[in-house]
């Protein structure tokens, strides 16, 4: 860009503060870098995830840098999507399901803006997905990208506070004191209660937290088509799991993993293998479950599907 | 510095290695899959392929390894004007550039260790071509892979001897002309 410095004259003096309007409304691609982290960053996150690739499950460190948005709102999975994105890239980004929450509709927007690629809200359509705690419903396919945002990579943390103790029952396989957190739960609660974050094995040898997804999801991380990277901002680690890759869920021979599902059908679409969010009615405890994938739930309504509260809202959409 | 090595680099530099970056996710993700790379004109005798992901990949934070079969004046110019690498020897390579000989013994290339099994050399093999069928032609079963894929690799034995590292080991990116294909530890190697 050429300026052209020219000292004040009289003419000028009627307009002085002279704004170019056009300036306020760069594109952001002008502004900022290609999703705009810096080349250097991206080439360091580039090498983590093929690390990532190469030892399905294992966390590697990278040097997370501050993001414009604070953590635990998905700075891992932003940066670790900033580094994938090519500008012929669809994205989709989803929070707990849902493509039209705060979370979702903020990155989604901000990944337009800074890398010009176009979004949807359609999973089929996307080529690269950010989730906040959810997979989609809809099976994945070969051309896809499934990046999670993870708040506490470790799944052994809460168990073993120490990083050099961790890092040593990862080499070691030493997973003992997970099955015995299991084993507390069924001593506890008679099953096991975890139902959140419920921690796999990758390929036999890493456990791995597949971030706060509910276990419901955990199956479909298993022989996937898709590429899953993770990331983690806070705690900067980045872990993958590969196409075709064999995860499987912790459990025993006597009380096998066992997928949790709200009882019932969704109560717009009437979806009986979907995962259902609880919506509290009013204040007598009247409650309905509906899909948590909100893409999900709409097609199906598109396609003519209904459930048993269907034309709950067709008076206010008029 | 030679004015050759001025010469070469990406165009477009943010646009380009994202979208050669995601070919070689694509490769590492599946291993035994060839996909194709552009943009790049290293001086020779290095391919497209290996000149692409170096400008990918390379930066002032990771050592190189140049190997004797690709190493000249004219390379290590191009290298350091386009990615600023600093050349290592093998024990502190992240990265490697060469043909296979260049390699050999293997062992000089760092592994990781058992609590960083990330911090192992990513070996950038210029091979004379990448093709299912030949010699040397393996199947190749594991993460990534559906049901097994086939490709010709340098030295099967060696590449099986790695594998049997897991989870530690070294990680290939193998490059012929526009092509390239990748060869992570933990892929299972048997010779057909």
């Amino acid at each position: 860009m050429t300026e052209q410095i020219t000292t004040p004259s009289a003419n000028d003096t009627n307009d002085a503060p002279k704004h170019n309007p056009e300036a306020h409304n760069l594109d952001a691609t002008d502004s900022y870098n290609f999703a705009y982290l810096d080349e250097q960053t991206k080439r360091m996150i580039r090498r983590a995830l093929l690390k990532a690739l190469a030892i399905p499950g294992y966390q590697v460190p990278f040097a997370s840098r501050e993001m414009p948005m604070p953590y635990g709102w998905g700075t891992g999975g932003v940066q670790v999507t900033a580094a994938c994105l090519t500008p012929d890239d669809c994205v989709k980004v989803i929070d707990q399901g849902a493509d039209d929450t705060t979370n979702a509709v903020s990155i989604r927007s901000f990944f337009a803006r800074t890398a010009g690629v176009r979004t949807t809200e359609a999973t089929d359509e996307a080529s690269l997905i950010q989730t906040r705690h959810r997979i989609p419903e809809t099976e994945l396919t070969e051309g896809q990208l499934l990046v999670y945002q993870v708040p506490i990579p470790e799944p052994l943390r809460f168990l073993e506070p120490r990083e050099t103790e961790t890092r040593k029952m990862h080499a070691l396989s030493e997973y003992g004191l997970m099955h015995v957190k299991l084993y507390e739960d069924i001593s506890q609660h008679g099953h096991i209660a975890t139902a959140y974050a419920y921690p796999v094995n990758v390929e036999g040898h890493y456990v791995m937290d597949p971030s706060p997804i509910p276990k419901f999801d955990n199956p479909k991380m298993s022989n996937c088509a898709a590429i899953q990277l993770f990331g983690a901002g806070r705690e900067q680690r980045i872990y993958a799991i590969p196409p075709y890759c064999h995860v499987k869920s912790l459990d025993f021979e006597d009380y096998p993993f066992d997928r949790l599902r709200a009882p019932g059908a969704c109560a717009l679409c009437g979806a009986d293998d979907s995962y259902l969010d609880e919506v509290i009615m009013d204040d007598e405890g009247t409650r309905m479950y509906v899909c948590s994938d909100t893409d999900f739930c709409s097609t199906r309504r598109e396609q003519g599907h209904v459930g048993d509260q269907s034309g709950l809202f067709d008076s206010e959409e008029g | 510095m030679q004015p050759d090595a001025l010469k070469g680099g990406f165009a477009d530099l943010p646009v380009q290695s994202a979208t050669a970056f995601r070919s070689v996710l694509q490769a590492m993700a599946r291993p035994g899959t060839i996909h194709q790379l552009a943009g790049a004109a290293p001086p020779p005798p290095l391919s497209v392929a290996a000149g692409v992901v170096l400008l990918t990949l390379c930066d002032p934070e990771t050592p190189l390894f140049v190997g004797a079969s690709v190493d000249s004046p004219d390379l290590r110019s191009w290298i350091s004007f386009y990615t600023g690498a600093p050349f290592s020897a093998a024990g502190d390579a992240v990265i490697a550039i060469g043909s296979w000989p260049d390699f050999t013994p293997l062992s000089a290339f760092p592994v990781g260790s058992a609590e960083y099994p990330d911090r192992s050399t990513t070996l950038i093999t210029e091979m004379g071509s990448l093709g299912r069928e030949g010699s040397n032609a393996c199947r190749l079963t594991g993460p990534g892979i559906q049901d097994f894929s086939t490709l010709c690799l340098p030295d099967p034995a060696l590449m099986q001897k790695n594998a049997a590292l897991f989870p530690l080991g070294l990680d290939f990116i193998l490059t012929s002309e526009s092509g390239v294909a990748a060869l992570p530890r933990s892929t299972r190697i048997e010779v057909m």
